[in-house]
């Protein structure tokens, strides 16, 4: 059975690719929200590589949205 | 005799309760001390504030009271009437730029604080020199555009830097989605993560207030573990 299992913020997630880029699993969570920050196993990925970065199984992915107001 | 047991049984539940075990071990990493020692221990360090609107205006009233040594303040903008809703700016002050007020502010409440201001706009060039010399970084910025770019760039460029950023504050009431999350060791969040402010959903002071003192308590926390 292909797939594969990330930490996505703490919880275990599962999907059906072996492995994706950032881009594509935001594309396939359809996560809307504009600006947020991304990282892989603690490393931040900046907004311009979204394409190019592959998450891998057992990848801890942390994702937060920032909303406007300070 | 079963009274002195149910007495014994009591007395044992209050020592072992939650809430006592955790006062407990504030007690043990503070190694008991008291407010004078918090204060000469808060005083060797240096915190950078990026924004002094809601959040940072207040965080930095906060960090002031708590006896934190240095605040390194930066914003562009000037104080206007409007701010006074939930900002730390006094009728008076308005027009004045927001670092210079506040750093007025901050020194009554106490004078011996030291207040770097720069009233400049953050890009990804000047972040890194002015908060490289911070023990930790409140992210206290307005729009979502400069949040996202100003975290990038603490995060790669200042790395190991704690930073605290804000997101989600707007409206009123809903207390109990209002929370501090810690990413990883050099990342936290204070706020709802999903509010976001606009015209018909302003944010108000009680909110800005709470997510405010979210993130001083953090950097507080943060701090009272560094040697």
């Amino acid at each position: 059975m292909p797939g594969m299992k990330i930490l996505l913020n703490n919880r275990e997630e599962e999907f059906k690719a072996d492995s994706m880029t950032v881009s594509s699993m935001l594309e396939i969570r359809k996560y809307t929200f504009r600006m947020r920050i991304v990282k892989i196993n603690g490393e931040l990925i900046p907004r311009g590589k979204y394409r190019s970065t592959v998450i891998h199984d057992g990848d801890n992915v942390q994702m937060l949205y920032l909303m406007s107001g300070g | 005799m079963i009274m002195i047991i149910i007495m014994i049984w009591r007395g044992f539940r209050k020592i072992f309760s939650i809430n006592h075990l955790y006062l407990c071990s504030q007690i043990l990493n503070n190694e008991r001390m008291n407010l004078s020692d918090i204060g000469s221990h808060l005083k060797k360090f240096r915190v950078g504030i990026a924004g002094a609107g809601g959040l940072g205006s207040n965080c930095a009233a906060l960090l002031a009271r708590s006896g934190v040594g240095t605040l390194v303040i930066v914003d562009y903008d000037s104080v206007e009437k409007s701010n006074l809703s939930r900002q730390f700016y006094f009728s008076g002050q308005e027009g004045m730029m927001k670092t210079e007020a506040l750093k007025e502010n901050l020194v009554r409440l106490r004078p011996e604080i030291d207040v770097i201001i720069h009233s400049l706009l953050l890009d990804r060039k000047n972040i890194s020199r002015i908060f490289s010399d911070c023990d930790v970084i409140v992210e206290a910025l307005d729009s979502s555009e400069m949040k996202e770019m100003f975290i990038e760039t603490v995060q790669s460029a200042l790395k190991g830097i704690p930073l605290i950023a804000g997101s989600g504050i707007a409206g009123w009431g809903n207390n109990e989605i209002l929370k501090s999350r810690k990413i990883d060791e050099t990342l936290y969040v204070c706020g709802d993560e999903t509010s976001e402010v606009t015209d018909d959903l302003p944010p108000l002071a009680p909110r800005v207030a709470i997510v405010a003192g979210l993130q001083a308590n953090t950097v507080v926390d943060l701090l009272m573990k560094m040697k």
